[in-house]
């Protein structure tokens, strides 16, 4: 395997990349399409400016395009982040992101977060990065005496804390932290470990109380302790860049740190991936199943390739029990490429693991958009791990928002690469996550159980599904964040709210707040709308109403609207009003209010609808399910 | 390697790291000429060359450095 700090999941920028630039520089329209064929090569710090500066220029062009999500990062650091800047442009369209970053002066952090007339709180940014260093927080020279030892990271520690605070009140944006990398240098060798105050060990200890102590749930972590780690120390830190420009890494490492960064805000905006396709054949296990028969194929203990294909599906499975879908996409007979789940005795992953299965001779492109409608998600979730570089190179040219790790020949590499990619960066893991994979796996069986039926009224009474429909509280509310974020198809408004907006909203009396669970008799598919009304004196108007494709066709959004009719009624009003807010994604809901019995009003500026239902025309439905209401018509 | 073939190697890394459309090379170029060319654009270029030629350049070997035929020379020196 090549350099990590190449990015080596990637393939390698092409000869013409320089000439490709600036024939974008000088066309007359330049789509999102455009610049993220470009980002998705490995590229060096150069080449990841020059791009960026094309970014730069079409900014507003790419906006208004609306394929990629505008983020404002703030960077507020005690050292040189220019060169990350300037990286991260190019770096973000690789993970949807049209990023913009706004510095603070030098020395000016503390000001900068802790004034709300700042010019860094005057930008607005979604997210800061408090990017500080050890030196700048007191941790970078040895303290010998145990309690100053204590003493000095509990005061970083303080410190951060403020800073985060300061960001929060002041800004209103995410905020960012990251862990310290450990130096190269040692001071009693080994030794250090066991020293308390050794720079070794403040650092590890300073860590070790962030994560556990000091970052919250709506904080984000970058973890550049274990970044640097995996590149090595000795490589991470350049002392003459240190020392000539307070530049915190080696610039070799620079594209492989933004890119961290970027899939890191593209997680906490929804976009990481969802499902890894796997091949079958010299991908799960060595050699052809077709050929080789199951007692032929090279899987498990005992050879170097066979527990590399144990290690791939291990690695698969790890996956899915922290919520990664998975499927199967393979050129095979699907009798043949079945044998081996149902019978060799080591495949650590069985058949019910995978959610769609697809072995047939179609193209594997078409196959791919196939698994991506079967499971409701867009071909942009998908990440397809096949060893085949035609199969690859071709899935890149159909499909080129899939991701399509660059693996090579040895399996051996596979995990390392796929791991290194970071298609899968979470900022959360909860229940929901942990069952996701068994609920796909439901929603598979009720597909299959929905052609057995035939009839649709039958099918759902047959479900036996319980609609549980509560106002915004404290403990749904990083699943809420999540849901509002992440929806892009079933959602009217796309608005995006933070989960201090969300707290905001929880508490605003003149919200009507909705969070709606479903359960049915194939398991719990948790909380899957969300909605917001404003209370108004005569109308309500709906701000958010999301809902997740899972559960489309159940007739939830009826309870939703049955539910918040009757609070409006309850509390005095004669009308709901709503909009539709096209986006590239929610043409699903273009006709949403129209088939809820709502009536047009008007077109909106800059496109969509206007909405309104007089409630005195509205006559609650019968529905095929069981709704509980929590807290009836609470304020 | 020979004077011209490292002018050439290096007109490639300063169009690359300043991105420039083109650059005619002279002994006497220096940062005052070309606008992209900061002191944070000097270190990329610097580290570019370092990755280019295979060597590491000390702070002061960098320090002492006027123009580009200066690096030229540096250049030859250290493959020398």
């Amino acid at each position: 395997m090549t350099d990590v700090l190449t990015l080596p999941w990637l393939l390698p920028a092409p000869a013409d990349f320089r000439a490709r630039v600036r024939a974008l520089k000088s066309a007359e329209t330049v789509k999102a399409a455009d610049v993220t064929t470009l980002a998705a090569y490995g590229l060096d710090l150069s080449q990841l400016g020059s791009l960026g500066k094309i970014v730069d220029a079409r900014r507003e062009e790419l906006r208004a395009e609306g394929r990629l999500r505008p983020v404002l990062l703030g960077v507020a650091a005690t050292h040189t982040v220019d060169l990350v800047a300037e990286a991260l442009p190019a770096t973000a369209l690789r993970h949807g992101l049209l990023v913009d970053t706004v510095q603070t002066d030098y020395g000016q952090l503390a000001q900068a977060v802790l004034d709300p007339s700042s010019s860094l709180a005057a930008a607005k940014p979604d997210f800061v990065l408090l990017a500080l260093d050890a030196a700048s927080l007191g941790l970078a020279r040895p303290q010998f005496e145990a309690a100053a030892a204590h003493e000095a990271v509990q005061s970083a520690l303080d410190y951060v804390a403020s800073l985060r605070d300061g960001v929060r009140t002041n800004i209103g944006a995410g905020v960012v932290l990251h862990t310290l990398a450990t130096p190269a240098e040692s001071l009693f060798g080994s030794y250090d470990a066991r020293v308390p105050g050794s720079v070794r060990w403040l650092i590890a200890r300073f860590n070790q109380r962030l994560t556990e102590e000091v970052v919250g749930d709506s904080d984000l972590l970058l973890d550049v302790a274990a970044l640097a780690e995996t590149v090595g120390l000795a490589r991470w830190h350049d002392p003459l860049r240190w020392h000539d420009a307070k530049i915190p890494c080696a610039l070799d490492a620079v594209p492989l740190y933004a890119d961290h960064v970027a899939r890191l805000l593209a997680s906490a905006r929804g976009l990481a991936r969802k499902c890894l396709v796997l091949d079958l054949d010299n991908t799960l296990w060595g050699g052809i199943i077709g050929d080789d028969g199951v007692d032929g194929i090279k899987l498990g203990q005992g050879s170097a390739k066979g527990e590399a294909h144990l290690a791939v599906q291990s690695l698969a499975l790890d996956l899915r029990r922290r919520g990664v879908i998975l499927a199967v996409c393979s050129k095979n007979e699907e009798a043949a490429a079945l044998i081996p789940f149902r019978e060799h005795d080591e495949m650590v992953l069985k058949e019910d693991h995978i959610s769609v299965f697809v072995a047939n001779w179609t193209d594997k492109a078409t196959n791919l958009k196939a698994i991506a409608q079967a499971l409701n998600i867009g071909t942009d979730a998908l990440v397809f791990l096949d060893d085949n570089p035609a199969e690859r190179e071709r899935v890149r040219q159909e499909l080129p928002e899939v991701a399509v790790p660059e693996v090579g020949d040895e399996p051996s590499d596979y995990v390392r690469l796929l791991s290194l990619a970071g298609y899968f960066e979470a900022v959360a893991f909860n229940d929901e996550d942990r069952k996701r994979a068994d609920m796909y796996q439901a929603n598979a069986q009720r597909a299959s159980a929905l052609q057995k039926v035939g009839n649709l009224d039958e099918y759902l009474a047959s479900l036996d599904m319980e609609c549980t429909i509560a106002p915004f509280d404290d403990l749904g509310r990083a699943r809420i964040a999540q849901l509002i974020n992440k929806s892009n198809q079933f959602n009217l408004t796309t608005r995006r709210y933070t989960e201090a907006d969300v707290a905001a909203i929880q508490s605003d009396p003149n919200k009507f707040t909705m969070q709606v669970r479903l359960v049915d008799r194939f398991g719990d598919n948790g909380m899957i709308s969300v909605v917001i009304f404003d209370r108004g004196l005569d109308s309500w108007h709906c701000d958010t109403w999301l809902m997740s494709c899972r559960v489309l066709g159940r007739r939830v959004e009826e309870a939703v609207l049955d539910h918040v009719a009757a609070a409006a009624k309850a509390a005095g009003a004669t009308r709901l009003t709503g909009e539709y807010i096209p986006t590239p994604k929610n043409v699903l809901v273009e006709k949403h209010f129209e088939k809820l019995g709502f009536v047009q009003t008007c077109e909106r500026d800059g496109g969509g609808t206007t909405w309104a239902l007089e409630l005195a025309d509205y006559a609650a439905p019968a529905l095929p399910m069981d709704i509980r209401t929590t807290i009836a018509f609470a304020a | 390697m020979d004077r011209s073939a490292i002018i050439e190697q290096l007109t490639e890394i300063m169009i690359d790291v300043f991105d420039l459309d083109d650059l005619e090379y002279r002994d006497d170029l220096s940062a005052a000429d070309v606008e992209e060319w900061d002191s944070l654009s000097n270190i990329r270029f610097m580290v570019a060359v370092e990755k280019a030629f295979g060597f590491r350049l000390s702070n002061s070997e960098i320090e002492s450095l006027d123009n580009v035929g200066e690096m030229v020379d540096l250049i030859q020196q250290k493959l020398a």
